[in-house]
C-alpha cells in the first residue's frame, strides 16, 4: 500500500525524518518496501496564466503565447499543446528552469520567434507516466508561485507491504493512528461536520442477509452538479496512493477507501427500481460488472439488488448497470460492512481482487461506517454541491462483531517474551493502541478497539507487548540443550553415504521438477496411472512424475546441446504411483549415465560406458552395505527400457528394489537422443537397510585357487552357474567371473566362462585329493545341469 | 689324492706368498672386468665354492707340518680376505651402477595428468541443507520427513490458516482436488511430528516444497528447511538466541542480525528475520534493494490454535518455529545471482560446487 507523507501528517504531526520514519514502520511490522520522492526534482516552474494565444506565423502547430508569471512583464513562449487557451493557468518552467532528466530551460527560438521558458505538461514535471496537452491548473491557482509549493511536490511516497493481519492499517488514518503510537504524537482523526439533511428522499434498504451484512447505511444526494471538477489537491492525494482521477464521484469514494480504510459504492439513484435488497445471488442469476465483465453467480455470492436484478457484487464491484456516469446528478451512496467469510474467497474465485474486496476479506472497522459516510458526503457536497438525505441504517446488533475481549495472564510476559515488565508499562502499551484494560482482577480483561479485531487472544496481546517494547530489545538466550542422547540406527545406511559414494563414483547431483510432462511418462511407464494437477503452471510441468527418469534425461538432453559428452547423474527424491486406488509417494534414488567410461586421458583407450559400467555403480551402491550377496540381479523386461538388457534387482526377501538397464532404443527418437543411455531407478528403502556385522574368527589355514573355463549356451546367464558354485559348494568361498571369449576355439552358439574359485576349510588344510574331488563333482554337476563343459 | 699333492708341491717351492698375490691379482682384474652381478657370482664361486680356489689351498694345508701349517694358513686367509673385500667393494660398485641406471630408465613426466575416474559433486542445495542439518545436529535436533503430496488439514487447518484465509492467497498452492495438493511449506511436518510425539522436541524438516509461482525470483518447486522446539520453558529469547547463532554459524561470519515483527498465522508473536546484507555489508545494494537488509527467514512462537489443534496443552508447553528458505541461503553463501540455474543442471553450473 502507498502512503504519503504529507498525507500522514495531516492526522498525527511527527518530527523524525523519513528515513527513521521508514525504519520505524518496518520495526513496528509494516514493512517499508520502498520510498519514492512524489515528484522528481525540478526547479524554476512557476504557476502561469496564458493572456494571449496567437498563430506562429511560420509553423501550423505551434502558436505564440502571452504568459504572465506576475510579473510586469508577461513572457513570449511558443507552444505546441493543443489545449493552450487564454485564461488557462499552466505551469510555466522559466528560464534557467531545471526539468526532471536535468533538462535546462534557455532562451530560444523557435521556427524565428522568440521562446523565454516552456509550458509544461504533467509528463514533463514527472508527474505522469504521459500525458495528452498541458497541466490545467485550477482557475484560482495563484499565479507566480512556485508549483512545488503550490502541489507540495516536497513530499514522499512509502510503499508498506502488510501483513494480513494488520487490515486496521488500510488507509492512511490507520497507519498514522500506529506512528502516533510509537512516536507518542497525538492522533488527530477525521473529524466530519454534520451533514445537513436538505432532501427527504430516502432509499429504503432490505438486509436479507444479516450474517453476511451486519450493517448497511446508506443516503441519497440528489442534484450534484455534472461538470464539477475534482480539485487538484485530491487529485493529486489520490494520484500518490496510486490512483487515477475518474471524476468526482469516484474520485470521493476512493479518497475515503484510502483515507479511512472503507470501501463506499455509489449507484446511479435513477437506475435502482425500488428498494435497495442485500442478498445471496440466486443460482443462476448474471451480473455484468463495472469492466464489462460477465459472471454467473451462485448462492455463496452477496449481491446488492434491486427489486429487479442483482446490482453489485458486494464489497467486490459495483454493475454496469446501476454505475454513476458523467450524467449522474443523483445518488445512492452506499456504506456497508460486510463480514470477512462473506467476500474471502468469493473475489479470487471470479479473478477480481479491488481495492474494495482486498480489504473486506482482511476486515474493516464495522464501526467506520457513519463516519465514512460523512465524509464522503462532506467532500461531495463541497465540490459538486447537491442536498443530501438523511442516513438509512440497517444495522443487525445480533450478527454485528463485538470487540474482542481477551484474558490476560501478566506472567504470560515473562514465560513467553523472557523479560520482565511493570504492570504500568504494558498497560501504557495497551492504552496506547487504543484498548481498554481492566486490571481489577489478577487475570486482566483486555478490549480492543473495534479496527483491532485481529486481537483475539492472549497471544495476540503479547505479540503486541513485544512490538512496543522492540523485537530488537528482547533478550536473547543460547538454547539451554537438555535432553538425552538418542540411538543411531545402524541397520540404516543414511542417504547421505550413498550420495557421496556415487559422487566419488563421478556422478554429479541433479535436482528436476517433481511434476513433469504427461507424454514424456507415458513413453517412460504406459501402465502407471498418472496423478495430475488441478491447476498445473505449465502443460509440461502438470503430473506428477512416476519416474525420475523424465527428469534425468530433460536435463540430460539440456546438457548434451551444450556440448557436455559425457554425464553421470543421481538424484533422490519422490516418485508418485497409484496403487489400487491410493496414491503412494516413494523415495527413490535413480541414475543415468550416458558417454564415456572415464574422462579423455592419456595411456587409456577411450571406451563409451555399457550396462556394466552402471552395474558396477548400483553394486557399489550395495557393497557400501556390505550386502552386495543379498541381491540378485534377473533379467527383466521394463516399458522404458531394451529388452536384451534389463535386469531387476531383487532382495534376499524377493521384493522388487528396481530396475536397471538401456533405455529403449525406440524411445532415443522420443527424447532426441543420439547415444545410448544406461538408467537405474531404486527403492530408497531397500537400498539402505543393512545388517549389523557380527565377527567371525579368521582362519589360519590357507585358501587354494582353481581356475576352471566352461563352455556354456551363450544365452545362459552367468550368474546362475556363479551362485549355484557359491550356495552348494561350502568350501568354495568365493567366485570370481575373469572371462568371458567367445570366437576361435568354441563351437558358435556358446561362450566359454573363465572362473576363479577359492577353496578354503576353515578347520584343516585342504590337499590336493580334497579339491580334485570337490572339482570333479562339480563338474559332473554342472554338465547335468547347466550343460557347461570344461573347455578342453 | 693327486691334485692336493700338487699344490702342496707348489708351496713347497716356497713361493706360496708369489703364487697367492698373483691369484688376488687375477681375481682382481676378473672382477674388473666383470659387468653384471651374475659374472660376480660366478667370479665368487670359482674362488670360494666348494672347488674355488682358495677352498682348494685350504685343503692343502693338511699336509703341512704343524710348525708350517698356521703361517701358511694365514697367508691363505689374508689372501682370501683380501678377494672378499675386492668382491664386495666390486658388487657395491655394481649395484650403484645398476640402481642408478635403473633410475635414470625408470624416471618419467610427473607434470602429465593423473588417470582414473573424476569424482562429481551433490547439488549445491543439498550441500546446503547438509550445512543446516549439522549445525542444528549439534545441539540435539532431529531430522523429520513429511509426505509432498499433503492434505488440506497438515498443510493448512492444523496450522490456523482455514479455508478462505487471507495467508492462503500468499501460498499459491497446487490442487489435486478440494482436499489434496502440494505442501506450500515444510510446516506441516511440525504437525506430523507433534501428532505421534511428546514434547520435549527439537526437530529440524528440510524438503522440497511447491508453489503455484514462476518468475525470475520465484520456482515453482523450491527448498525449505522447517525447524521447531518445543518444551516447558521455551521463551522467545531461545527463539533469538537459536536463529542469531545458526545464522552466525551458516555465513561463518558475525552477522548483525535483526527481528522485526511479522504475521504467519501458525506463530504468535511472529519474526520476519533479516541479516545484514552479505553481498555490500550492509552499506547498500542491488542485492538488498540499498537496504542494507537482507530477509532470510520467518519465525515465532508457535500459536496456541497449532497446539490446540494437535491435543499439547499450550500452558504447559511453549515452543517456536522457523522457516527459511534453503536456495535463498545458497544464493547468499555462494553469491548465486539467478534463482533459476538451481533447476537448470547445468553441470557447468553444478561442477562449481563440487
Amino acid at each position: 500500500m502507498l502512503v504519503n507523507e504529507a498525507w500522514l501528517k495531516e492526522f498525527v504531526d511527527y518530527a523524525i525524518p523519513t528515513e527513521r520514519l521508514t525504519e520505524k514502520l518496518t520495526m513496528a511490522g509494516l514493512e517499508v518496501d520502498s520510498v519514492n520522492a512524489a515528484a522528481a526534482e525540478f526547479s524554476g516552474v512557476l504557476v502561469g496564466e496564458v493572456l494571449s494565444v496567437e498563430p506562429h506565423p511560420n509553423a501550423d502547430k505551434l502558436r505564440l503565447c502571452k504568459v504572465s508569471i506576475g510579473e510586469p512583464d508577461a513572457l513570449d513562449i511558443v507552444c505546441g499543446a493543443s489545449n493552450v487557451r487564454i485564461g488557462l493557468r499552466i505551469p510555466v518552467a522559466t528560464i534557467g528552469a531545471v526539468l526532471p532528466g536535468d533538462f535546462k530551460i534557455k532562451p530560444s527560438k523557435l521556427r524565428g520567434e522568440p521562446s523565454n521558458g516552456m509550458l509544461c505538461s504533467e509528463e514533463e514535471l514527472g508527474l505522469a507516466e504521459s500525458a495528452d496537452g498541458l497541466m490545467e491548473l485550477p482557475l484560482d491557482a495563484p499565479v507566480g508561485v512556485d508549483i512545488r509549493e503550490y502541489l507540495q511536490l516536497d513530499d514522499t511516497i512509502i510503499e508498506v507491504d502488510l501483513t494480513p493481519n494488520r487490515a486496521d492499517c488500510l488507509s492512511i488514518e490507520g497507519v498514522a493512528r500506529e506512528i502516533s503510537c510509537f512516536t507518542d504524537q497525538p492522533f488527530k482523526p477525521v473529524t466530519p461536520n454534520a451533514i445537513k439533511v436538505t432532501t427527504e428522499d430516502v432509499k429504503k434498504v432490505v438486509v436479507e442477509a444479516p450474517d453476511d451484512c451486519p450493517r448497511y447505511v446508506g443516503r441519497v444526494i440528489k442534484g450534484l452538479d455534472r461538470s464539477a471538477a475534482t480539485p487538484i489537491w485530491m487529485q493529486e492525494k489520490l494520484r500518490r496512493c496510486g490512483q487515477r482521477s475518474l471524476g468526482p464521484l469516484v474520485d470521493v469514494t476512493n479518497y475515503v477507501l484510502l483515507e479511512l480504510g472503507q470501501p463506499l459504492h455509489a449507484f446511479d439513484l435513477h437506475k435502482i427500481s425500488g428498494d435497495i435488497v442485500v442478498r445471496r445471488a440466486r443460482s443462476g442469476e448474471s451480473l455484468v460488472l463495472l469492466n464489462d465483465q460477465a459472471i454467473e453467480l451462485d448462492e455463496n455470492v452477496l449481491v446488492i439488488a434491486d427489486q429487479k436484478n442483482a446490482l453489485a457484487f458486494a464489497g467486490v464491484m459495483g454493475g454496469e448497470s446501476s454505475a454513476v456516469n458523467d450524467d449522474t446528478t443523483d445518488i445512492f451512496l452506499e456504506c456497508a460492512f460486510f463480514t470477512p467469510t462473506s467476500i474471502a474467497g468469493k473475489s479470487r474465485k471470479f479473478g477480481l481482487h479491488t481495492d474494495s474486496s482486498h480489504r473486506f476479506e482482511r476486515g474493516v472497522d464495522p464501526e467506520l461506517c457513519y463516519r465514512a459516510l460523512d465524509r464522503a458526503t462532506e467532500l461531495l457536497l463541497d465540490m459538486a454541491g447537491g442536498h443530501a438525505g438523511s442516513v438509512t441504517d440497517t444495522t443487525s446488533t445480533d450478527t454485528m462483531p463485538v470487540n474482542n475481549q481477551v484474558r490476560f495472564r501478566f506472567e504470560r510476559v515473562q514465560r513467553v517474551l523472557g523479560i520482565e515488565l511493570e504492570h504500568s508499562t504494558v498497560k501504557s502499551y495497551f492504552t496506547s493502541l487504543g484498548m481498554q484494560v481492566d486490571t481489577s482482577a489478577d487475570e486482566w480483561l483486555v478490549t480492543a478497539p473495534s479496527y483491532r479485531f485481529d486481537i483475539a487472544i492472549e497471544a495476540d496481546l503479547i505479540e503486541e507487548v513485544a512490538r512496543l517494547y522492540g523485537y530488537d530489545n528482547l533478550p536473547q538466550n543460547s538454547l539451554n540443550v537438555s535432553g538425552s542422547l538418542s540411538a543411531i540406527e545402524e541397520t540404516i545406511q543414511p542417504l547421505d553415504r550413498v550420495k557421496d559414494l556415487l559422487v566419488d563414483l563421478g556422478y554429479q547431483e541433479a535436482i528436476t521438477y517433481s511434476f513433469t510432462d504427461e507424454a514424456a511418462l507415458k513413453k517412460l511407464t504406459p501402465n502407471d496411472e498418472l496423478y495430475r494437477l488441478q491447476n498445473p503452471i505449465s502443460s509440461d510441468l502438470a503430473v506428477m512424475r512416476t519416474t525420475l527418469w523424465a527428469g534425468l534425461l530433460k536435463a540430460m538432453d539440456a546438457n548434451i546441446k551444450r556440448n557436455e559428452e559425457t554425464v553421470r547423474f543421481f538424484e533422490t527424491g519422490l516418485k508418485f504411483t497409484v496403487q489400487d486406488g491410493k496414491l503412494v509417494q516413494e523415495q527413490m534414488l535413480s541414475l543415468l549415465l550416458t558417454g564415456q567410461a572415464q574422462p579423455e586421458q592419456w595411456g587409456e583407450a577411450s571406451r563409451e560406458v555399457d550396462f556394466y559400467d552402471l552395474k558396477h555403480d548400483v553394486e557399489a551402491i550395495l557393497s557400501v552395505n556390505n550386502m552386495l550377496d543379498d541381491y540378485q540381479f534377473e533379467p527383466a523386461s521394463h516399458d522404458a527400457l531394451h529388452p536384451g538388457q534389463t535386469a531387476r534387482l531383487v532382495n534376499k526377501k524377493g521384493e522388487d528394489v528396481g530396475y536397471i538397464g538401456l533405455l529403449h532404443p525406440a524411445l532415443e527418437g522420443e527424447f532426441d537422443i543420439k547415444k545410448p543411455v544406461y538408467l537405474a531407478e531404486l527403492k530408497q528403502s531397500l537400498i539402505q537397510s543393512r545388517d549389523i556385522p557380527e565377527f567371525e574368527a579368521i582362519t589360519k589355514y590357507p585358501s587354494v585357487r582353481r581356475d576352471l573355463a566352461l563352455i556354456v549356451d551363450e544365452k545362459f546367464p552367468v550368474n546362475k552357474l556363479v551362485s549355484y558354485i557359491d550356495t552348494t559348494y561350502a568350501l568354495v568361498n568365493e567366485v570370481i567371473v575373469f572371462d568371458i571369449y567367445q570366437g576361435k576355439g568354441v563351437e558358435s552358439g556358446r561362450k566359454s566362462v573363465a572362473l576363479g574359485l577359492i577353496l578354503q576349510d576353515k578347520s584343516k588344510t585342504l590337499v590336493e585329493q580334497d579339491i580334485e574331488e570337490i572339482i570333479a563333482d562339480l563338474l559332473e554337476n554342472i554338465k547335468n545341469q547347466f550343460d557347461a563343459q570344461l573347455r578342453e | 689324492m693327486a691334485f692336493p699333492l700338487f699344490i702342496w708341491i707348489k708351496l713347497k717351492d716356497d713361493n706360496v706368498e708369489n703364487s697367492l698375490e698373483s691369484i688376488v691379482e687375477k681375481a682382481e682384474k676378473e672382477l674388473a672386468d666383470a659387468q653384471s652381478l651374475s659374472v660376480v657370482e660366478e667370479i665368487r664361486v670359482s674362488y670360494l665354492g666348494k672347488k674355488g680356489v682358495f677352498t682348494r689351498q685350504m685343503k692343502t694345508l693338511g699336509g703341512l707340518s704343524p710348525e708350517q701349517r698356521p703361517v701358511v694358513g694365514a697367508t691363505i686367509n689374508h689372501a682370501k680376505q683380501q678377494f672378499q673385500s675386492l668382491l664386495e667393494q666390486r658388487k657395491a660398485q655394481l649395484e650403484t651402477e645398476l640402481l642408478s641406471k635403473r633410475l635414470t630408465d625408470e624416471t618419467i613426466d610427473v607434470t602429465l595428468p593423473g588417470r582414473g575416474q573424476s569424482v562429481g559433486g551433490v547439488h549445491p542445495v543439498t550441500r546446503t541443507m547438509r550445512r543446516i542439518e549439522q549445525i542444528f545436529n549439534r545441539i540435539g535436533f532431529d531430522v523429520a520427513m513429511g509426505p509432498e503430496v499433503e492434505d488440506d488439514f497438515h498443510n493448512f487447518e492444523a496450522l490456523n490458516i482455514p479455508a478462505h484465509h487471507p495467508a492462503r492467497a500468499m501460498h499459491d498452492t497446487f490442487y489435486f482436488d478440494e482436499h489434496t495438493l502440494l505442501r506450500t511449506h515444510t510446516s506441516p511436518v511440525q504437525i506430523r511430528v507433534m501428532e505421534n510425539q511428546q514434547p520435549p522436541l527439537k526437530v529440524i524438516a528440510p524438503g522440497r516444497v511447491y508453489r503455484c509461482d514462476s518468475d525470475i525470483t520465484h520456482t515453482p518447486m523450491f527448498h525449505q528447511v522447517e525447524g521447531f522446539v518445543v518444551d516447558k520453558n521455551i521463551n522467545f529469547a531461545d527463539l533469538k538466541g537459536v536463529i542469531s547463532e545458526f545464522l552466525k554459524a551458516f555465513f561463518e561470519k558475525d552477522v548483525s542480525v535483526r527481528f522485526r515483527p511479522s504475521y504467519f498465522p501458525f506463530t504468535e508473536p511472529s519474526a520476519e528475520v533479516d541479516i545484514e546484507c552479505v553481498m555490500c555489508e550492509g552499506k547498500g545494494c542491488r542485492v538488498c534493494g540499498h537496504t542494507g537488509w537482507l530477509e532470510v527467514l520467518g519465525c515465532g512462537m508457535i500459536h496456541p490454535e497449532v497446539f490446540r489443534h494437535i491435543n499439547i496443552d499450550s500452558d504447559e508447553f511453549t515452543g517456536f518455529a522457523f522457516g527459511m528458505g534453503v536456495e535463498r541461503l545458497t544464493m547468499l553463501r555462494y553469491k548465486i545471482n539467478d534463482l533459476r540455474l538451481f533447476f537448470e543442471n547445468d553441470l557447468k553450473f553444478l561442477r562449481q560446487f563440487n
